[in-house]
C-alpha cells in the first residue's frame, strides 16, 4: 500500500499560481502551519484562500500572496483581531474578499466534497454578506413552503493543508483535541492529488487506536494525498492535547505588525530559512 | 442597600434574557455574557444547557477561567452550527455598533470595500440571528455604538427579518439589548428598540446622549433589578472569584 509521506516543499511544489487553496484549523487553533510556513518560501502568487481565519491568513496576506481571500472570520483568539489581516484590508492589500457567515463556509465545503453545485441555508439572507457578494443567489423550495433560500456555492479547492494529531504513513489520521474543526470537509472539497496533511506524528497503524477511540479517527486514507510528519508544526497555534498556543510568541508576532521594522526584523528572525530554522529559533528564544 | 457592582447588575440584566428559555444552549460571547448563561443556569433558569467555551457542555457551575468541568455532552462547533440552525440556542453577543431595529455589526467600521477599521468579519451572526433568539451585551453603550445606521448588517434586525418571509418572522427574535447604561427591548408595535430599564443612577438623559436614534421612552421606565443576596454570593463565590465581571466592566 501506498506510503505517501513527503515534505512540506514537495507538498507545496504541487502548486501554481492562482490555485484555490483550503486550510483547516480554526483561528488560532490546530493550524497547518509548517504547511503555510512552506507556501510563505516559494514564489507562489495570486491565491485564493479559504480558511476559518487565523495567523494563516495573515501570514498569507502579509507575504502578499493573496488575491482572493474567503473567510468566516480572521481572528487570533486570545488576541480577538489579526492585525496583518486587519492591515490587508485597511490598506486594499486583498484584491477580493468573500466574508461569509461561519455556517456559510461550511455549507460550501460540504457541497464541494458532495458534487453538488449548491446547498441551501437561511443563514446569511437579510445581512450584508449577500451585498458584498453579488455573485450569490437564492433558490425556491420547490416544496409547498416555497421558501426562498440562500444557495451556498460549492467551495471547491485546488488544493487542501490540514495538521491532524497522529497518522499512519498510508494517510489514515486521527485528532485527539476536542474539536475535528472542519478538517474533514477540507480535504473532501479539494482536489484529488493535492490533499495534503500535517501530523504532529507518524505512527504504525495499529498504534492509532492505542491513541484514541476509534471516534477520533475522522480521516481515512482515500482523503489524503500527502502525509507530512511536522512536530510541532501547528505553533504557534494550539494542537491540543500535544501542546497549547504559544502565547508569548503569538503576542511577538502580533506586535511585529505595528511597523514594517519590527516585521522585518520577525520575519528576518522566524521566517527566513527552513522548517528546521524556525522551530530552531522558536526554541531559542 | 446592596452592593452590587455595575458589572454584576449587568450580569444579572443578561442572566434575565435567558429566563423561560427551558432546556435549549444558553451561549454567550465575552465573560459578562458567559456570565449571565451561567447565573441564569445555577439560579432560576436550571435546565439550560451551558459550554465551557471550547467543545465541552459542562453540568457544574464552572467557574470563569476554570478547568474543573463535569462534562455532559460534546458541542464542537459543527455541533453548534446543527444545533443553532435547529434553535435550540439562545446567544448573547457583542456589538461594535447596532440601530433602531437590532441591526448589529462586528464585522468592520467604514466601507465595507476598504474598511476603516477591520473587525472580525461577521462570524455566526447572520446564521444566529435568523435561526434563534439573540440578545447583546454592549459595555460601553455610545452615540457612535447605537447608531442610525450600521456600517456592515452582520446580526439582522426586525426590518431586514420582516422582508424575509413568514418562517423568518416567527423564528428571529431580538430579546434584549444590555448595556452599561439601560436594558432595552423591541416590544414596540413596528420593533424599534425601547427603554426597558435604567441602571441605577443613570437618567434618561444620559441614554439619549449616548444613542444616534430615536429611543421609544416609555412614560414609566422601571430602574434595572439589582441581584439578589443568592446570585451574588453565587456570582463572586462560585462562578467568577476572581472577578473578571469587574474588569471587563469596572464599577464607576
Amino acid at each position: 500500500m501506498a506510503d505517501k509521506r513527503m515534505t512540506e516543499d514537495e507538498a507545496v511544489a504541487t502548486l501554481s499560481d492562482g490555485m484555490t487553496i483550503g486550510i483547516g484549523g480554526w483561528g488560532s487553533r490546530r493550524k497547518p502551519m509548517s504547511l503555510v510556513r512552506a507556501l510563505l518560501r516559494t514564489d507562489l502568487k495570486d491565491l485564493t484562500i479559504v480558511s476559518y481565519g487565523g495567523p494563516d491568513v495573515g501570514l498569507l496576506c502579509a507575504a502578499g500572496k493573496v488575491k482572493r481571500l474567503v473567510y468566516g472570520f480572521v481572528s487570533l483568539d486570545s488576541i480577538a483581531l489579526e492585525p496583518h489581516f486587519r492591515a490587508a484590508r485597511q490598506n486594499g492589500m486583498i484584491p477580493e474578499v468573500v466574508e461569509y457567515d461561519e455556517g456559510m463556509l461550511q455549507w460550501g465545503l460540504y457541497a464541494a466534497s458532495l458534487r453538488l453545485p449548491f446547498l441551501p441555508t437561511r443563514a446569511g439572507l437579510g445581512s450584508d454578506v449577500v451585498k458584498n457578494d453579488p455573485s450569490l443567489r437564492t433558490v425556491k423550495s420547490p416544496y409547498a413552503d416555497g421558501e426562498e433560500l440562500l444557495a451556498v456555492p460549492a467551495l471547491s479547492l485546488d488544493a487542501a493543508f490540514v495538521h491532524l494529531n497522529r497518522a499512519d504513513e498510508r494517510g489514515n489520521a486521527q485528532f485527539l483535541g476536542p474539536d475535528l474543526y472542519f478538517d474533514d470537509l477540507f480535504l473532501n472539497a479539494a482536489a484529488v492529488g493535492r490533499r495534503f496533511m500535517s501530523v504532529e506524528k507518524i505512527v504504525p497503524t495499529e498504534d492509532l487506536l492505542k491513541n484514541g477511540t476509534i471516534h477520533t479517527m475522522k480521516i481515512n486514507r482515500s482523503m489524503v494525498d500527502g502525509v507530512i510528519e511536522a512536530p510541532n508544526g501547528a505553533h504557534f497555534t494550539n494542537c491540543q492535547p500535544d501542546y497549547e498556543r504559544d502565547e508569548k510568541f503569538q503576542k511577538e508576532y502580533a506586535d511585529a505588525a505595528k511597523d514594517p521594522e519590527t516585521w522585518k526584523a520577525f520575519v528576518d528572525t522566524y521566517l527566513s530559512g527552513s522548517e528546521a530554522d524556525y522551530q530552531k529559533a522558536v526554541a531559542a528564544r | 442597600m446592596s452592593d452590587a457592582t455595575l458589572g454584576e447588575i449587568c450580569v444579572a440584566a443578561v442572566a434575565d434574557t435567558f429566563r423561560g428559555d427551558g432546556e435549549i444552549f444558553a451561549s454567550g460571547m465575552g465573560t459578562i455574557p458567559m456570565l449571565g448563561a451561567r447565573l441564569a443556569r445555577a439560579t432560576f433558569e436550571t435546565d439550560l444547557l451551558i459550554s465551557d467555551g471550547e467543545a465541552f457542555f459542562v453540568a457544574n457551575d464552572l467557574p470563569i477561567g476554570g478547568t474543573d468541568k463535569e462534562v455532559e455532552g460534546w458541542i464542537p462547533f459543527r455541533s453548534v452550527f446543527d444545533t443553532l440552525w435547529g434553535g435550540r440556542r439562545h446567544v448573547v453577543m457583542g456589538a461594535s455598533q447596532i440601530d433602531s431595529f437590532g441591526n448589529q455589526n462586528i464585522a468592520n467600521i467604514g466601507d465595507w470595500n476598504r474598511p476603516k477599521s477591520q473587525l472580525l468579519g461577521v462570524r455566526g451572526a447572520p446564521g444566529n440571528t435568523i435561526n434563534h433568539t439573540t440578545s447583546y451585551f454592549i459595555g460601553n453603550q455610545t452615540n457612535r455604538v447605537f447608531v442610525e445606521k450600521v456600517d456592515t448588517v452582520s446580526g439582522i434586525g426586525y426590518d431586514r427579518a420582516a422582508e424575509l418571509g413568514d418562517w423568518v418572522k416567527a423564528n428571529h427574535e431580538l430579546r434584549r439589548v444590555v448595556t452599561n447604561l439601560a436594558v432595552y427591548d423591541f416590544n414596540t408595535p413596528d420593533h424599534h428598540m425601547r427603554v426597558a430599564s435604567l441602571h441605577p443612577g443613570i437618567s434618561i438623559d444620559d441614554v439619549t446622549a449616548a444613542c444616534s436614534f430615536e429611543l421609544v421612552i416609555p412614560s414609566d421606565i422601571p430602574t434595572t433589578r439589582l441581584p439578589t443576596d443568592e446570585e451574588l454570593r453565587v456570582l463572586r463565590e462560585v462562578l467568577d472569584p476572581k472577578s473578571f465581571r469587574d474588569r471587563e466592566l469596572p464599577a464607576a
